[in-house]
């Protein structure tokens, strides 16, 4: 696994939603190293640690990567002030991304900013992938009609229900699960979303890999600030989110630590 | 082109430049970018005798020109150092230095012991750590306790010691003397600060642990402070660190009193930079006419 470490320029900028901005960098030494899940640390100006960000898409014959991010706060809405034709400074591609399996049904279900990972992966299995994507409400949806155009059953859930499915993203997950074809399960969006996930996945019996955060320092895994509790051989130990994971299986997370 | 090359307790370091314990692994991430062999040395990630888990995360808090930690010292141990990891150190990097914590004083002694039978080149004794409830700041804090664990590890080691001082300290010359007196071959300098951020909405501190190190920029001047003090106070060679982020901090740092420097939490955003450090070292000393290193330890004129 190689990553770079340089300024790439900007080739789109685009506003999805209120705050929401999708960035098209050209750096294909990147581009080609990289991998659906993984993601890259994004240098802020002025700012002493860079901005974890998931790579959204790949296309390794323009050689570009796509990042979606919503302003959270001072160093997400500095990196948002650039431009088409500007430079954004990427560490990256870092991680361990998505082991997606060939030729099965999978469902991938993505909270409110964690939908952009997710759209790899719809890219990669098409059809054969169900999209359940949850939001605020509708002024959050965002990339819908890239899971459609990529020919993805897709399912969108809002908490108000000012668009699609009223409530969360657990009620269209058990239906599907409950239809016994799904082989896969990738999530990645809030910690409770995620745990609810993990659960529904546990009592259909249906593997699940899950994108996690925390806050991090380096992101190539020197500095083990990005700890998330993890479970093997019944051991409990710290792993790194930045290397480790950010992607792990669903058994080894552990959530109260 | 000038020589960068300096010696520190009979160590040959081809340039002053080695990256702080606890910010660079031991050595393997970032040979992505560019060989180990660029830095004058790596100071490990801080090694206990027993593996540790480190705090409860989250362990990291953003401040202004800066970072707080809470690690709480997480590694595999020095055995699993000494076996997995040191081979391949020795091999690609310059100077290795192994940094030691530890709660009692067996568990430095126990550990210096380890790491004497091994090949490292150098062992920085972190007795500042102030992450570790049960060890760390409560060695280097007073001048006796500095003493005792320096004494202690001396007597169970004959490898290059270089003791790491705290900065939350009322008076770091006088630890600084105290280590100097019990055998330390140098000193380094500065730990982490203590402090503290609140996340204002949920009245919780961002780091698990409350508490944690501050480093980066905004340490730098404190850190220039105090290697100042110690290199009037001390007459073993110190290794500045604390916020070193351009080649200029290197230099100001130098001539406060460091005869090496180490930088850790500006490699986070620029992982090149302590390269970046190197060259700027050198191209200074070109211009004005500087042939070692050694010709800017301790040049300030003071006022
Ligand atoms: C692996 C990974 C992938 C991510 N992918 C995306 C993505 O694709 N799109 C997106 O919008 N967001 C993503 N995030 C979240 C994003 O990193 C944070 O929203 C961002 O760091 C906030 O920075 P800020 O300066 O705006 O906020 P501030 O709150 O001012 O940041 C202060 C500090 O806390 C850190 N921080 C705050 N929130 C988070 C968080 N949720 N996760 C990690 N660090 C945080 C910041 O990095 C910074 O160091 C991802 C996080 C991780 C760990
Ligand atoms: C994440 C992190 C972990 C650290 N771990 C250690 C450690 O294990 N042992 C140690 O002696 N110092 C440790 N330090 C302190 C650094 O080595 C250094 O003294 C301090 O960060 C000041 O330098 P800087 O501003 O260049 O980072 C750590 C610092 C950081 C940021
Ligand atoms: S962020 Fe440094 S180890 Fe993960």
């Amino acid at each position: 696994m190689s990553y770079y470490c340089d300024k790439y320029v900007i080739t789109e900028k685009k506003t999805l939603a209120k705050e929401i901005y999708s960035f098209t960098v050209s750096c294909p030494e990147a581009a080609h190293a990289a991998h659906v899940g993984q993601f890259a640390n994004i240098a802020a100006d002025g700012f002493t640690l860079r901005r974890p960000i998931s790579i959204c898409g790949i296309d390794r014959e323009k050689g570009t990567l796509r990042f979606v991010f919503e302003v959270r706060g001072k160093g997400t809405a500095e990196i948002a002030r650039a431009n088409e034709g500007d430079t954004l400074d990427i560490l990256g591609p870092l991680g361990n991304g998505f082991r997606i399996p060939e030729g099965k049904k999978i469902i991938v279900v993505g909270g409110g900013i964690g939908v952009p990972p997710m759209l790899g992966i719809s890219a990669k299995t098409g059809a054969l992938c169900t999209a359940i994507l949850g939001f605020r409400s509708y002024d959050k949806v965002i990339l819908d009609d890239e899971f459609r155009a990529n020919d993805s059953n897709t399912i969108v859930c809002t908490e108000d229900g000012s668009v699609g499915v009223k409530g969360f993203v657990t009620v269209p997950l058990a239906e599907e699960l409950a239809k016994g074809e799904t082989e896969a399960v990738f999530a990645c969006g809030p910690e409770a979303m995620i745990k609810a996930v993990i659960k529904l996945c546990e009592e259909h019996n249906v593997p699940c890999q899950v994108s996690l955060e925390q806050r991090m320092g380096c992101g190539v895994g020197a500095c083990v600030v990005c700890s998330c509790l993890t479970v093997r051989n019944g051991k409990e130990y710290y792993s790194r989110v930045c290397k480790d994971g950010p992607v792990f299986n669903a058994e080894e997370v552990r959530f109260n630590g | 082109m000038a020589d960068l090359s300096v010696r520190i307790a009979g160590v040959e370091f081809p340039n002053p430049v080695i990256a702080a314990s606890g910010t660079y692994g031991n050595g393997e991430c970032y040979t992505e970018l560019y060989p180990l062999s660029r830095l004058g040395g790596v100071s490990c990630k801080g090694m206990t005798i027993e593996p540790k888990m480190g705090n409860v995360p989250p362990r990291i808090a953003e401040t202004p020109s800066g970072i707080l930690n809470s690690v709480g010292l997480q590694n595999i141990g020095v055995h699993g150092f000494v076996e997995y990891y040191l081979p391949t150190l020795k091999e690609e990097g310059n100077v290795i230095i192994a940094n030691v914590a530890g709660a009692v004083l067996d568990d430095y002694i126990a550990a210096a012991e380890v790491l004497d039978a091994s090949d490292v080149d150098m062992i920085e004794l972190n007795i500042s750590c102030p992450n570790v409830k049960a060890g760390g700041a409560t060695w280097g804090v007073t001048k006796e306790g500095a003493a005792a664990v320096t004494h202690a590890v001396r007597k169970a080691t004959k490898k290059p010691l270089i003791v790491k001082l705290t900065p939350n300290v009322t008076d770091i010359t006088e630890i600084a003397r105290a280590v100097e007196a019990e055998g330390a071959d140098s000193i380094s300098l500065i730990n982490t600060l203590l402090g503290m951020r609140i996340d204002i909405n949920s009245r919780r501190p961002i780091l698990h642990n409350n508490v944690g190190g501050l480093s980066g920029p905004a340490v730098f001047p404190v850190a220039v402070r105090m290697v100042w003090q110690c290199y009037k106070a001390v007459h073993i060679p110190i290794i500045g660190m604390g916020g070193i982020s351009t080649w200029e901090d290197a230099v100001e740092m130098i001539l406060a009193g460091a005869s090496a420097v180490q930088i850790g939490t500006a490699i986070f955003k620029d992982p090149y930079s302590p390269l970046k450090v190197i060259d700027g070292l050198s191209e200074y000393m070109d211009k004005n006419g500087i042939r070692s290193v050694s010709e800017l330890v301790g040049q300030v004129k003071p006022w």
